[in-house]
């Protein structure tokens, strides 16, 4: 645990949030949402969860992005907000 | 802005400000005397006990996996339920049990497309990264009780693979490799192993999921090994439905559960 | 007020920080339009819960929860000494009644040094169980796509409104 490091990851992460939730386009969306989860990751490693951060790095930035990806393909790739 | 979001902003400020407020009594981030940590005086938190015994339980020194698979073993076994339960509901909302109506074509196409040059170095590299990836997920599934890892984590990078064959190429490709057929069966048969090892202690009249009884059946050096050797196995189940499960949800939202020409 | 920050900064930024995830999650979920967004809003505010549950199991200057049983004898060593008296002295009973201490974890480390491995395996499976019921919302979001061919909440909500739909 490095309160510097935690600092700089949690904003990273905050900005990234915004931005995920901001962007017009749903495939950018998708893939700053799979950053995000590799910033998730960082962070849980960092707090000393190495089995939480390894579920999250296969889980959060892997799978859940894909997920999110195939469905953008199959449905509309334009957001109104 | 419109005024739903005026109103949400309202609602979301005076329940930020009600939390923020509520996290000024909290103790200090990092404090290893916390009442999480360790307790209150007079009842010892669980977690103390994890760390200073467990070991000498179960011989397992990923106290993570030892935890997860050993004393929470019944919530284990229904997470991975949900996980499976998820997956059904997923088949019925897309249609997909039966292959959507029509039955599928077996069109024999080769893993990369000759002719298309983008795809020969995508498919190329993924043929030759596959088995690497699936070699490792079988070793984070099989280690997991000395370093990170376990069930959960190698049956997602196992299905992770999968999905890189039907990214890589089509998903024919990958569901000639995994077929509707056989994930919606070894599904099934990864909780089957997780709950037959708890019925199997049942049997030897013991407690569900009580692995110390299995000496006998395990033939192993005492009952902590015995609870070591049942964890791997019961890892083993976890990483079946987890990996059916999680490729059989990408198959079917790529393809709006037709399983045919997905992304 | 600034008394209030100054006491409550240090100790408390990471705990402050998920508030503010959870509240971005919060109102994405209540004020976005587009499902998809909702959906990315639903998970910002699923991780800021989890980010809180494994902050509470951290503790400052320990290791991660796996032990090294064979070898790393200086460690164990250290182990030992660095629990406080009244706890080594237990635990030095504790190895001679077990007789063997070739290894770490019969030698009952003090607690302190390790973080808490409960809020962790709790996590892990919420962590997949979240990624399944990610799956199932976004194949709803897919049959919804099919059915009014739009993923626009207030579009939905017109064609639902005006009896468009033909079931």
């Amino acid at each position: 645990m490095i309160f510097a490091f935690d600092i700089v990851i949690l904003v990273f992460l905050v900005i990234a949030a915004i931005i995920a939730l901001s962007v017009k386009d749903l495939l950018s969306a998708s893939m700053i949402f799979g950053i995000y989860g590799f910033l998730i990751c960082l962070l849980w490693a960092e707090m000393g969860a190495v089995d939480v951060a390894f579920t999250e790095a296969a889980v959060g930035a892997g799978i859940s992005a894909v997920l999110m990806i195939a469905t953008v393909f199959n449905t509309k790739r334009k957001s109104s907000d | 802005m419109r005024l739903s979001q005026i109103f949400a902003t309202i609602a979301v400020v005076i329940t930020g400000c009600i939390l923020l407020y509520g996290v000024s009594d909290f103790p200090g981030f990092g404090d290893p005397h916390s009442p999480a940590n360790a307790g209150v005086p007079g009842s010892e938190s669980v977690s103390q006990y994890f760390i200073t015994e467990s070991y000498g339980d179960t011989k397992v020194p990923n106290l993570v996996t030892s935890v997860l698979a050993d004393y929470r073993g019944y919530d284990t076994m229904f997470e991975t339920v949900v996980i499976f339960a998820a997956g059904m509901a997923i088949f019925a909302i897309l249609g997909a049990v039966g292959g959507g109506g029509q039955p599928r074509e077996q069109s024999e196409e080769p893993f990369f497309v000759n002719g298309d040059h983008s795809r020969i170095i995508v498919g190329t590299t993924c043929r030759l990264l596959v088995p690497v990836i699936q070699l490792f997920a079988l070793y984070v599934i099989g280690h997991g009780h000395y370093s990170p890892g376990g069930g959960f984590q190698g049956g997602v990078i196992l299905a992770a693979s999968f999905i890189i064959i039907a990214l890589s190429s089509n998903l024919n490709a990958a569901l000639r490799r995994l077929s509707e057929a056989n994930y919606l069966r070894i599904a099934c048969i990864g909780i089957l192993i997780y709950a037959g090892f708890g019925v199997l202690c049942q049997v030897l009249e013991g407690n569900f999921l009580d692995y110390g009884l299995l000496q006998p059946v395990l033939l192993t050096d005492g009952p902590e090994m015995a609870r070591s050797h049942s964890m791997l196995g019961v890892e083993i189940g976890v990483a079946f439905t987890v990996t059916a499960i999680m490729f059989a949800i990408y198959a079917n939202l790529s393809s709006r559960g037709t399983l045919r020409d997905g992304l | 007020m600034a008394e209030f920050f100054q006491q409550s900064f240090h100790a408390h930024f990471n705990f402050w920080i998920y508030v503010i995830l959870m509240m971005i999650g919060l109102w994405a979920l209540i004020a976005k339009n587009n499902l998809i967004k909702k959906l990315i809003g639903m998970s910002i505010f699923q991780t800021a819960i989890i980010l809180f549950y494994v902050s509470l199991g951290v503790k400052a200057g320990a290791t991660i929860p796996i032990l090294d049983p064979y070898g790393n004898k200086e460690q164990a060593a250290a182990y030992a000494e660095e629990s406080d008296p009244a706890k080594g002295k237990n635990e030095k009973k504790g190895t001679e009644e077990k007789g063997d201490s070739s290894y770490v974890g019969k030698k009952s480390p003090n607690p302190d040094i390790m973080a808490n491995p409960l809020p962790h395996v709790l996590m892990l499976t919420a962590i997949v169980v979240g990624v399944a019921t990610l799956g199932v919302a976004l194949s709803i979001a897919q049959m919804i796509f099919k059915e009014f061919g739009s993923l626009e909440e207030d579009e939905i909500l017109e064609i639902v409104k005006g009896g468009n739909v033909d079931d």
